[in-house]
């Protein structure tokens, strides 16, 4: 009890010295000053009538949708006298792996940089400042020789790191043991089993109304669809963060869902948002980085080829260069186990004085990250709001993605949950993908590492990602995952390689999500 | 019928058709010892089906053409992945006949020899490799033919007892419509001056032939004598212009203001001085100059100045100098739709596809599914002489500079519909679908005391459409006989089963009864009236709540209606008889 108290007190501290420089903060404060001219504010019951003019006004939940999106993003603390590392990463091993993992990474970047010979970055000439000012709109229709480049790894790199993740402290020996994982990722994590996933997910269960279920054409929408967009409404208009949030975990009503997720995410376009967009775009005419390139390969190789998104190319463009420029992104590494490579002005190496994050966010993109971006094209199309949602639903979820972590929603993570998964509920094919060589996770983990956006049809992506950001977590991706292979399982039996297993797996674009989790977690005898 | 069916197969009971569809795909394969199909795959949760809806068992081949495109083969997304597995491929594919038999019978629940026969009637599987043969050479060697063919047709000989000899078919094109047609059971194809009962005509043929052709009762040909009435861009505006006066005097003002979809266009030359009047009372916007009898985006530019267009009026007269066997062209001129609604920066136009059947009285059908064709390059007004950043179509993009086949540049309505609707919620687009059906209807109506009707004829037209800023469609214009070349995996299949549809609603088999509103993607659009979403008659009365049956870029759940359509029709048949 006491101990709660205090981790309560914990964290209203820490929440309130967050909001303390926020923008926020001063605008409640200019309001408050503001209201003491209004008659209904008496200076007897001061700081009772200046609360109710906040709930009035709508401020109050302002604050509150505030604080509750620093508690969905803040891990909660841990012991007071823990250091600040272990905000990042509990244990010691992980810590260590991610560590030489960013070695390699900035290995490969240096040396692409030296044998191209391209600078890390430079500043553009004026002509070039303002060719690239004008086709900022067209920045797809540029045709850049970007041969030479390669991406600085792709899922399958990284793939190959966790597998080769070991606790120290848990010794099994070289020899096969009953302790041994069957998986391809060997050490022990704690991950959810069915049980405890239905306890989680209570709200995808077979008696509750579902978006990408209920609305089929063959379900009127009397039923639940009607009701559901009207109650959707509802929270809308009380713009309570919490409510939508709730809400969305029976999905979204696709004319709702941008509004929602905005909601959810906290995201309001102010002017100031807009003019910290248009600073970044500013930052991006003026220095020429060479992530940039990396990003224009990887949006080519990706987005430009897909089905779906390649209408939104530019967009891509206009958010992924501002954002390797925004270094407020430099915040998330608190609790993020990764950390920001830094580079050093040309001839002051070592030197911490001369010390610079680079890219600015800290971020280096690979493979695949601009289909992180594609999805949310469909929902916004003004780039600065389009930015703002990315940067958010990166700082909160995707990161976890391609870094080495203990967390629930970390990839690490969630590979062992699609493991353990499939080993538990459909052993005979683990064991059968296994012999022939076809470890499945080989075959999910692009799928997970890029949270399913470019294999699904975009409606099914949505669905997915409204649950992503319902339940705060990215644990139903290795849910999916695994319903993906039971749902093929039949087929799978019959393939005799890993490149036929690939084949079973290689079109995504067909399957319904929500029938998939609901069958897989609440309609699978166990 | 059944009994025939099932004493003509093989004694066996039940498993009698699954040893039919067996014994059809291994003599269309060239080795006959093939493995037998295995089992159908189980779905994972059979309780479950009918409340979830559970995606179709994975790698299902449609019960009609089963076809891959050839580029691609297996995997839909190239990064990254093996293009092809040429092994586990034909296993897969062989198994999922079986699975189409096998779902088919279960959801029924007759007797399967019945089912899979009725199937059998409007559609068959094909192995993707003989496909590929197929569309690459379209020449399957005589022998090849028949093996496909045969076994059909006295499949179908035996099982349907009063259907009459094979429709002999004909057609000029080499695309999907080939395709459609040859694999289409109990049709045979017609070359060179064999008679025919199906004759899918080009236009050319149409212009020297319709005028002396005699054709018997039951015989169809693919356009009407004088389809140009709706698709050369003159004469559709100056028939829309008259409709437009005629509907002012009959119905008011409110009512001519329906038709008010096509941008202001005069015919050139002969409009040339209303034209240059136009011109002077609006300076500075932009107008478009197409010739009306070509096609594919060709000769078109866009002007701002008068002095373009008297350049051009030179030039054009000089080569006519030249060769003075061609006459002027005519050409019209368009104003420019300068707010085009752009997606990504992008301008596009949509395609849709209305089939009309005749023409008095009115009965059109209109296509479920239909694409966005979008431009390659940004949309700018600044660009005037890129005519790439303005056409959509997809032939002028064809020869973009940076045009790149694989690169997509279509979507499906679907997903456009999709894309609107989160962007301006259901209401506003339900409202443009409205306007949009009216184009359709306004445009029809407008030729349609003019075009000669003709029982014979039916005709498939792809509308050009553009939308504005203000989410307001425009007519671009009527295409005769819309591009049927497939230009990826997608679009084949959208124009394979928009053909094989158009079959079912043209009826050469006589099965339907002619009260159908939906007949695979097609929904009865008009029927000398307005058709109503409802079953029952039209009420006309209290215009507040009728819902017209258009669906489009709706849920394209052909497969099943058409499997529940002729299910249906052969027992009401069975039952009169």
């Amino acid at each position: 009890m006491l101990q709660e108290e205090s981790d309560l007190s914990l964290i209203i501290a820490q929440i309130v010295q967050k909001l303390k420089g926020s923008n926020l903060y001063s605008q409640l404060e200019r309001q408050a000053w503001a209201s003491l001219q209004r008659p209904e504010i008496k200076l007897e019951s001061l700081k009772e009538d200046i609360k109710e003019f906040f709930k009035i006004s709508g401020w109050e939940k302002k604050l509150q949708n505030a604080v509750y999106s620093e508690l969905s993003v803040f891990p909660l603390p841990s012991h007071p006298a823990a250091p600040p590392e272990h905000l990042k990463e509990p244990l010691v091993y992980m810590r260590k792996a991610q560590g030489s993992w960013e070695k390699r990474i900035l290995k490969s970047l240096n040396s692409m940089c030296t044998e191209l010979s391209i600078p890390l970055a430079r500043k553009r000439p004026v002509g070039e400042q303002k060719e690239l000012l004008n086709k900022w709109n067209e920045m797809g229709t540029d045709e850049p020789d970007l041969s030479l480049f390669r991406p600085v790894y792709a899922p399958k790199d990284f793939l190959e790191v966790l597998i080769n993740l070991r606790n120290p402290n848990y010794e099994n020996g070289d020899s096969l043991s009953f302790r041994t994982h069957l998986g391809l990722i060997q050490i022990p994590l704690k991950v959810k089993d069915i049980p405890e996933l239905k306890e989680c997910f209570v709200e995808l269960g077979l008696n509750t109304g579902q978006l990408g279920i209920d609305d089929s054409t063959q379900v009127p929408p009397e039923l639940f669809e009607n009701e559901h967009v009207r109650i959707g409404q509802k929270v809308l208009a009380e713009q309570d963060s919490a409510a939508a949030q709730q809400y969305i975990r029976q999905g979204s009503p696709t004319a709702l869902r941008a509004e929602l997720w905005a909601l959810i995410l906290n995201i309001s376009s102010e002017p100031e948002d807009v003019l910290y967009y248009e600073q970044l775009k500013t930052n991006v005419i003026q220095h020429d980085l060479l992530v940039d390139s990396l990003i224009y390969k990887d949006v080519k190789l990706t987005a430009s080829n897909d089905d779906y998104y390649f209408v939104f190319e530019d967009y891509l463009y206009q958010v992924l260069l501002c954002f390797s420029r925004d270094t407020s992104v430099l915040s998330h590494f608190a609790y993020n186990s990764a950390s920001p490579p830094k580079s050093y002005i040309r001839g002051k190496l070592g030197l911490e004085e001369y010390a610079v994050f680079y890219p600015p966010n800290g971020v280096i993109p690979f493979h695949g990250f601009s289909m992180y971006v594609a999805p949310l094209c469909f929902l916004y199309h003004e780039p600065s709001k389009l930015y703002q949602i990315f940067r958010e639903m990166y700082v909160r979820f995707f990161f976890r993605l391609h870094s080495i972590s203990s967390h629930p929603s970390g990839i690490v993570s969630l590979c062992l949950l699609f493991e353990t998964l499939l080993q538990t509920y459909l052993p005979q094919l683990f064991y059968h993908l296994r012999e022939i060589g076809a470890q499945p996770l080989r075959i999910s983990f692009k799928w997970m590492v890029r949270a399913f956006s470019g294999y699904l049809a975009t409606d099914q992506l949505l669905l997915l990602w409204d649950r992503i950001l319902g339940y705060n977590s990215l644990e139903i991706l290795a849910v999916l995952a695994a319903a993906v292979f039971a749902f093929r399982a039949v087929n799978l039996m019959e393939v005799t390689s890993l490149a036929a297993a690939e084949a079973v797996l290689a079109d995504l674009s067909t399957l319904k999500v929500m029938p998939l989790l609901q069958i897989f977690l609440f309609a699978t005898v166990t | 019928m059944r009994s025939g069916h099932s004493c003509s197969v093989g004694p066996g009971p039940a498993p009698a058709a699954w040893r039919g569809t067996g014994g059809l795909e291994s003599a269309a394969l060239p080795s006959p010892a093939q493995p037998p199909p295995p089992p159908p795959p189980a779905d994972p949760q059979p309780g479950r089906e009918m409340v979830v809806e559970p995606p179709p068992p994975p790698l299902q081949a449609p019960p009609t053409l089963s076809v891959m495109w050839p580029p691609r083969l297996w995997s839909r997304r190239g990064a990254g992945q093996s293009p092809s597995v040429p092994g586990p491929r034909p296993a897969g594919q062989r198994q999922l006949v079986g699975a189409a038999w096998g779902r088919h019978s279960g959801e029924t629940g007759r007797g399967r020899t019945f089912i899979a026969k009725d199937s059998l009637l409007f559609g068959v599987c094909l192995e993707p490799n003989k496909w590929n043969q197929n569309y690459k050479g379209h020449g399957l060697s005589k022998g090849k033919e028949r093996k496909i063919i045969g076994p059909e047709q006295t499949f179908i000989a035996l099982s349907c007892r009063e259907q009459r000899a094979p429709i002999r078919f004909k057609t000029t094109q080499l695309n999907t419509l080939m395709d459609v047609l040859r694999h289409r059971p109990g049709w045979v194809e017609v070359k060179d001056e064999g008679e025919w009962d199906f004759y899918w005509c080009d236009l050319s043929w149409l212009r020297e032939n319709s005028d002396h052709t005699y054709m018997d009762e039951h015989v169809r040909i693919s356009h009407f004598r004088n389809h140009y009435e709706l698709t050369r861009k003159n004469y559709m505006v100056k028939n829309l212009k008259r409709f437009r006066k005629q509907l002012e005097r009959e119905a008011g003002k409110l009512e001519a203001a329906k038709c008010d979809f096509f941008p202001k266009t005069f015919e050139l030359p002969s409009e040339y001085h209303l034209f240059v009047e136009e011109f002077r009372k609006n300076p500075g916007i932009t107008w478009i100059m197409k010739p009306v009898a070509r096609s594919q985006g060709k000769g078109i530019f866009l002007f701002r100045r008068l002095k373009d267009i008297m350049d051009w009026r030179k030039d054009t007269r000089n080569s006519d100098d030249q060769k003075d066997d061609i006459t002027v062209e005519n050409y019209v001129a368009q104003r420019y739709i300068e707010n085009p609604y752009l997606i990504g920066g992008r301008k596009f136009d949509l395609r849709v596809y209305v089939l009309v059947m005749s023409y008095i009285p009115l009965r059109a059908w209109l296509y479920r599914d239909g694409f966005a064709r979008f431009s390659n390059t940004r949309f700018t007004l600044n660009s005037i002489d890129d005519q790439y950043v303005h056409l959509t179509n997809v032939a002028v993009q064809k020869t973009s500079p940076d045009y790149h086949p694989k690169k997509g540049s279509k979507w499906m309505l679907q997903r456009f519909r999709q894309y609107l609707a989160s962007k301006h919620g259901p209401q506003a687009v339900e409202t443009l679908f409205r306007d949009m059906d009216n184009i359709f209807i306004k445009s029809l109506q407008s030729v349609q005391k003019v075009i000669i009707s003709d029982k014979h004829c039916f005709e498939l037209y792809g509308y050009d459409i553009l939308i504005d800023q203000d989410l307001k469609p425009w007519l671009l214009e009527v295409n005769a006989s819309p591009s049927l070349t497939a230009s990826s995996q997608e679009d084949y299949e959208l124009k394979t089963c928009l053909l094989e549809d158009t079959l079912h609603v043209v009826d050469m088999e006589a099965r339907l009864t002619g009260r159908e509103k939906r007949v695979g993607g097609f929904d009865l659009m008009w029927n000398d009236g307005p058709v109503s979403r409802e079953d029952g008659p039209p009420d006309l009365s209290g215009m507040g709540n009728f819902v017209t049956n258009t669906h489009l870029g709706c849920v394209n759940d052909r497969k099943k209606q058409l499997r529940q359509l002729f299910c249906s029709l052969q027992v009401q048949k069975k039952a009169s008889s």
